[in-house]
Order: C-alpha cells, then sequence, then structure tokens
C-alpha cells in the first residue's frame, strides 16, 4: 500500500542526504519525492511517497524521527489529502493528429507548453492517478520523453 | 546570539568548549588540516592528548574509555586518510550506541569539493554511520554545532557524533561562544516521558508464571543495573543477557542464566524456549538472538526502550514501553508482584546442572575454555575485560562473570577486529587503578597490532592474552561444520613472535602451550602492573559451543555433548 509521507526537515545542505540515504541503508522503496522550502525559509516540506504495509511505514517514521534534522513526520492518509503532481510531457505530433491531441488536452485542462511541427510538449497537473491516466491518453501518440516532478501533498482544511 | 567582547579563534574555542565540557582526554593523531587545532590543545593545561598509530585506534580506545567510564569518548583526527580511517570505529560505535565525539580536519572552505590534498567527504561519508554530524562552515557555528553534537552523543541512545573542522575555520576568530536556541528538537537529548501503559504492562508480567528477562547493552547505557536487580529479586524472575548486556545483571546471581543467542548458554537458550513470558530491556532482538517468528513464540513478548524504532522491528511484540530503562523500571516495579517461583526457578537451576558450559579438559593441551576460567578466578572477577572478535570472545563471553556494568567490552554489533587492543587501553586511561586485560587471537590482534607502542609510551599496564591457532578459530568452525572441513584462507601461514615483538616494545611477554605452565603464565600475566602479552597456544580444531547456526532458533541449538554423542570429538 501506498503512503505519503509529509516530512519537515531543517532546510540546509546535506539533510536530503540524509534523509534519502536512510531510505537506501534500510532498503525502503521510495515512489516518488519532491523537496521545497516552506513558509519558514528555515524550514523544508518533503513529500515521500513509499510503498509499503503499515509496519514498515510505522518504522520508517521512527527512523525518520531519529534524524535530528528532521522536525515532524506525519503520515497523510490518500483520501485525507490534497496531492498534485507535475509533468511535462513531449509527444509527437503529425498534422492528422493535432486537433485530437489539442482537444484531449482541453477535456484534461492540460497546457500546451511548446509546439513544433513535430511535436508537442504539455504540462498536466493533478492527483497521480490523473496524471497517470493523462500519459496513458498521450502513450498512443508516441511519448518521446517525460519529466514528473513527484508528488507534493497537504491535509485537506474542511471537516 | 550573545556576544562576548574579545574574539579567539575556532581552534581555541573548540578547545575551550572541551574544556567547559569537562573532557580531559583526548585520542588522535595529528595531521595537516587539524594543525591549527593541534597548536592550541598543546597549550591547554587541561586537556591531556594521546598519541595513537593509527586513527582506528584513536577511536577505539576512545570507545574503551567511554564504555568503561560512561563518559564521552574523544577522538581526532585530520582530514582525508585520517579521517576515514575513523570510519570502522564511528560504525562500531553507532551499533553500540556507545557516545563519541569525533573532530576531523577538514580542507580549507575554499577548497572543498576541489580534490583538494588529503580531502574526503568525510561528512557525507559519515551521514549514515553517526547519529549527528556536521561540516562547520564558519567559526561562529561552532558553539552551537559543538552543543548539539555532544548533546545527541550522549542524549537519548546514545551515538557517535561528527564534527568536520574546516582548517581556515580553525583560524577564523569569533565571539559566539555560547548558542541560545538549538537547531534540534529536545527529542534528541532530554529524557522522553514514559510512553505506554504501565498497568497494562504490568498486568501481564505478574500473570505470567514462567516470565524470563533478557536484558541487553540499553540496560547499561541507562545505568539500570540496581533497577533490573530489584525487579528480578521481586518477581524471582531470571534473567538473561545479550553479548552487549553482560555485567548489566550480576553474572554470579542465582537468578542469572548467562547468555543468549548463537553461543550463549544452553540453559538460557532453553529459558527462552520455555518462558511464557519474555521481557526485553533494552536489547533490540538481535540477528544473533532473535530469529522472527520463531523467537519465544510460546511466550508474551514484551520491550522497554528508549528508541521507539527498536520497537516491532524485526520481532513483534505484545506490550511495549517506550522511556528511559531505569525511569520505566522505577514506575514498573511498585506494580510488579512479589512471587516466588520455586518450578520455574528450580526448573532452570536444573537445567542449568544438565546443561552446562562443557569442554573435553582430557588432554595436555590448554583448552581456551580452561585457561578463562582460571583467569576469570584468578583476576576474581574484577578486572575489565575487553575482547577482538572471534572464538576468543565467545568464550570470554561465556567463562567470565560480572558483578557490575561497564566492565565487559566488546564489539557486539559490528564485529569488528581490532577492536580489543586499543578499547583495553582507552579503558586503562580511564580506570588507571583496575586491572584491563584484552583478551584476543592471533587473527585480531594483528589488525591493530601497532597501538602496542601506545602502551609502551604511555607505560600502561595493559594485560594481553592472545589465544593462537594459527587460525581464524571462527571461520575456522564455520568452515568445518558448514563448508566441509575446505578451510579456505583461514589458516595463517606466517604469525610473528608475538613474545619477540612485545619486547620490540619493552613489553614483557611469554609463550606457554602446555596445561602445566598455566598457574606460573597466570602469576607472570597478572604479577603487577606493568604491561604483558601472554600467547596461549591451543588447539585449532578447538569449537565454541553451545552453537545455534546463523538463521536458526534456539530449537536448532547444538551443545558440545551433541558432538560427543556424534563421535566428533
Amino acid at each position: 500500500m501506498k503512503h505519503i509521507l509529509k516530512i519537515l526537515v531543517n532546510n540546509h545542505p546535506g539533510v536530503m542526504s540524509h534523509v534519502s540515504g536512510l531510505f537506501t541503508r534500510r532498503s525502503y522503496n521510495i515512489d516518488s519525492i519532491a523537496v521545497g522550502v516552506t513558509q519558514d525559509p528555515e524550514i523544508s516540506n518533503m513529500v515521500i511517497v513509499v510503498k509499503g504495509d503499515d509496519s514498515v511505514v510505522e518504522q520508517v517514521k521512527r527512523q525518520l524521527l531519529k534524524l535530528p534534522d528532521v522536525i515532524e513526520v506525519e503520515d497523510l492518509a490518500y483520501h485525507d489529502c490534497i496531492s498534485r503532481e507535475l509533468v511535462l510531457v513531449v509527444v509527437k505530433v503529425e498534422d492528422s493528429n493535432r486537433t485530437e491531441i489539442i482537444s484531449i488536452c482541453e477535456v484534461f485542462q492540460a497546457k500546451i507548453a511548446d509546439l513544433t511541427k513535430t511535436t508537442m510538449t504539455v504540462e498536466f497537473s493533478g492527483n497521480t492517478r490523473q496524471v497517470e491516466h493523462f500519459l496513458e491518453m498521450m502513450q498512443k501518440y508516441g511519448i518521446q520523453e517525460i519529466a514528473r516532478t513527484g508528488q507534493i501533498a497537504l491535509k485537506y482544511r474542511s471537516t | 546570539m550573545p556576544k562576548t567582547e574579545a574574539k579567539i579563534s575556532g581552534a581555541r574555542l573548540m578547545v575551550e568548549l572541551l574544556e567547559e565540557y569537562g573532557v580531559d582526554i583526548v585520542f588522535g593523531y595529528p595531521g595537516g588540516a587539524i594543525l591549527p587545532f593541534y597548536d592550541e590543545l598543546y597549550k591547554s593545561t587541561k586537556i591531556k592528548h594521546i598519541l595513537v598509530r593509527h586513527e582506528q585506534g584513536a577511536i577505539h580506545m576512545a570507545e574503551g574509555y567511554a564504555r568503561s567510564t560512561g563518559k564521552l569518548g574523544v577522538c581526532i583526527a585530520t582530514s582525508g586518510p585520517g579521517a576515514t580511517n575513523l570510519v570502522t570505529g564511528l560504525t562500531d560505535a553507532k551499533l553500540d550506541s556507545v557516545p563519541i565525539l569525533a573532530i576531523t580536519g577538514q580542507v580549507a572552505t575554499n577548497a572543498i569539493g576541489t580534490d583538494a590534498f588529503q580531502e574526503a567527504d568525510i561528512y557525507g561519508i559519515t551521514i549514515p554511520i553517526t547519529k549527528y554530524n556536521a561540516l562547520i562552515k564558519s567559526a561562529d557555528d561552532i558553539a552551537r554545532h559543538f552543543q548539539e553534537a555532544t548533546l545527541v552523543a550522549l542524549g537519548g541512545r546514545p551515538g557517535p557524533v561528527l564534527l568536520d573542522f574546516p582548517k581556515d575555520v580553525q583560524t577564523e576568530l569569533t565571539s559566539v561562544r555560547k548558542v541560545d536556541k538549538l537547531k534540534i528538537d529536545s527529542r534528541h537529548y532530554q529524557k522522553p516521558p514514559i510512553g505506554g501503559d504501565l498497568d497494562s504492562f504490568a498486568a501481564a508480567l505478574n500473570k505470567a508464571k514462567r516470565p524470563l528477562l533478557y536484558v541487553g547493552g540499553g540496560a547499561i547505557n541507562a545505568n539500570a543495573s540496581k533497577e533490573i536487580k530489584e525487579l528480578a529479586e521481586k518477581g524471582n524472575i531470571p534473567v538473561t543477557t545479550t553479548l552487549m548486556g553482560i555485567g548489566a545483571f550480576p553474572g554470579t546471581h542465582q537468578l542469572s542464566v548467562g547468555m543468549l543467542g548463537m553461543h550463549g548458554t544452553a540453559y538460557a537458550n532453553k529459558a527462552v524456549l520455555e518462558c511464557d513470558y519474555i521481557l526485553n530491556l533494552g536489547a533490540r532482538f538481535d540477528d544473533r538472538v532473535a530469529k522472527p517468528g520463531e523467537f519465544a513464540e510460546n511466550a508474551i513478548r514484551a520491550h522497554i526502550d528508549i528508541d521507539t524504532a527498536e520497537f516491532n522491528k524485526r520481532v513483534s511484540v505484545d506490550y511495549l514501553l517506550h522511556g528511559d530503562l531505569k525511569e520505566v523500571l522505577k514506575a514498573l516495579i511498585p506494580k510488579v508482584n512479589k512471587v516466588d517461583r520455586p518450578e520455574w526457578v528450580g526448573f532452570l537451576d536444573t537445567l542449568k546442572k544438565n546443561h552446562p558450559l562443557e569442554f573435553d579438559d582430557s588432554t595436555d593441551t590448554i583448552k581456551p575454555q580452561g585457561f578463562l576460567q582460571k583467569l576469570y578466578e584468578k583476576s576474581k572477577g574484577k578486572a575489565i575485560v575487553s575482547t577482538d572478535v572471534g572464538q576468543h570472545q565467545m568464550w570470554a563471553a561465556q567463562y567470565f562473570l560480572f558483578e557490575e556494568a561497564n566492565r565487559w567490552l566488546t564489539s557486539g554489533g559490528l564485529g569488528t577486529m581490532g577492536y580489543g587492543l586499543p578499547a583495553a587501553i582507552g579503558a586503562k586511561f580511564g580506570n588507571p587503578n583496575k586491572t584491563v586485560i584484552c583478551v584476543s587471537g592471533d587473527g585480531s590482534i594483528q589488525m591493530n597490532i601497532q597501538e602496542l607502542a601506545t602502551i609502551a609510551m604511555y607505560k600502561k599496564g595493559v594485560k594481553i592474552l592472545i589465544f593462537n591457532n594459527n587460525f581464524l578459530g571462527m571461520v575456522r568452525q564455520w568452515q568445518e561444520l558448514f563448508y566441509e572441513e575446505r578451510f579456505s584462507e583461514s589458516e595463517w601461514n606466517y604469525n610473528p613472535d608475538f613474545v619477540k615483538l612485545g619486547e620490540a616494545y619493552s613489553i614483557k611477554g611469554l609463550r606457554i602451550s602446555n596445561k602445566s605452565e598455566i598457574d606460573k603464565a597466570l602469576e607472570f600475566f597478572l604479577e603487577d602492573d606493568d604491561a604483558r602479552i601472554l600467547e596461549v597456544m591451543i588447539p585449532a580444531e578447538e569449537k565454541v559451543f553451545p552453537m545455534i547456526p546463523a538463521g536458526k532458533s534456539q530449537k536448532d541449538m547444538i551443545e558440545f555433548s551433541d558432538t560427543v554423542r556424534a563421535g566428533k570429538k
């Protein structure tokens, strides 16, 4: 099962190595990792998506909390948080299918970021399922390159 | 940050902080990138520096010092190769939870990352093997890093920390000598409040008919011996310890069943199989002790630890309490019933009688087990004993009994050959009036044998016992039992003359190979407080029993008597 861990860490060099190194040496699998600074410039927010049963994730959390630069670890339940991932995808286009691709992008509310005679670079953001779904739709036109950010997430504030 | 008027150099500040912290001895080796620090150390009247012959020796000495005194162990190395030579010791200290502060020199900040002479990214290298580490980029940061590092090293579950100290930061002037606000959370150094339900925990223990205490190194770090004894005696609960827990409960106590695990006593391992409740006190269900799914499978399992990451890590438990072991036990003991358990204690007494530690003593050759029994008697059980790693380590763990904590120094988690000699030297510096014995093998001793020079230079009366079988004994034992006697690279074709080698350092030595020589040899070994080397020739085929093969459980234990029955002896 997938878990989304929201990890607040001190924002200084080396912290990323400490955290990702912990995953490597304890052989925990990272699905995605995304880091950005918070409203407090001294603190960064890392969102790590891990696969594993509850006991493994519990162990991951406890090991993380032993790192001096880790301030807080929160296990966000999927249904309880708003998560987004940004993807940039380059697809092949031909004159015959250009409008078809553009209309799919409209349906998904994806943005066309770049266009050439033979390629289209599309920007799409959504939760992991939507991203997967969008990429699946693009697959048939021939994907040339993908860049994904990994998930970021926040808890829903409404109760 | 409060500032004082006078500015001092980073190196001066580091030395002053060490002094303020009460550090009076450091172990180290100078080099280019740490010279400003050494220059300040030269002027210090409070800190004694012990010059070693290899940085690995320095950190193991700091470990031996820390483990025998309960204080912070400090070691110093220069950049690059000096720093990387600390890696084994840092890993050792991490696995055995030893509070160590390692200070390393680093190339100047403007040279970092340029592959400068003697540059190594020791900060990056030591991330996974330290509890805390930092590359100090400005002299103004020294006070905070020092405070954080030392607090983390000694706080909670202790461990090693490393401060990497660029040469220009050592000479840079600063007036920041104290910090108001630390960047790390107080959970890393303050005692946690007791977590868990004491009442249900105690109720389960009170219901047990055949309880067993399983005591680990955490008990020694928490200084909880008194409370463990109180709990054991109140509930008449037998006690077994891990290799790391030896000494946390008096080895001669009638409730002691000795060490458990791979080479533990038969009665301890049988007690694990028979108990209906096992209470882990500061141990970590290590793989040399516990096989997940099969460890004490008929028992209720309970665990008290200061490190929550140890809960359910390898073995699942039914009850747990989080906190400082001493504090938790203080709260728990009043809730534990006073019970006599004549049947259960009597059962274990019978086990002890019927399944003692045994070996074949019928020949004239010296058997290490019998030798250690005599050494134990002669040293009256008062000595501090360090060991290296291998058969001699297990025999020493089996045949030496300790009445108190911090007398048994061994590399438990990492199994570091080369640990014993420097650890003994460090312990002797911390305990000048105690007899310190290093038990080693002909293989292990050669991994840090250069530290004989440190013994000679400081005239430290460390007693070095070398069991020589011209083999890597434990490797041979495994090859004999599990690799059809193919002794691949375990036989030594060449050993130095250890006695002559000692003489080269003005250390008196003696070699014996016949049982009749033991008494005289022990007299020579222990007669005064001078260093001695005693080389004891032992048969190569001698093995450590009992033995639980790797990856197996208590049910699969092989006892000495089994090998006799199988006609292998």
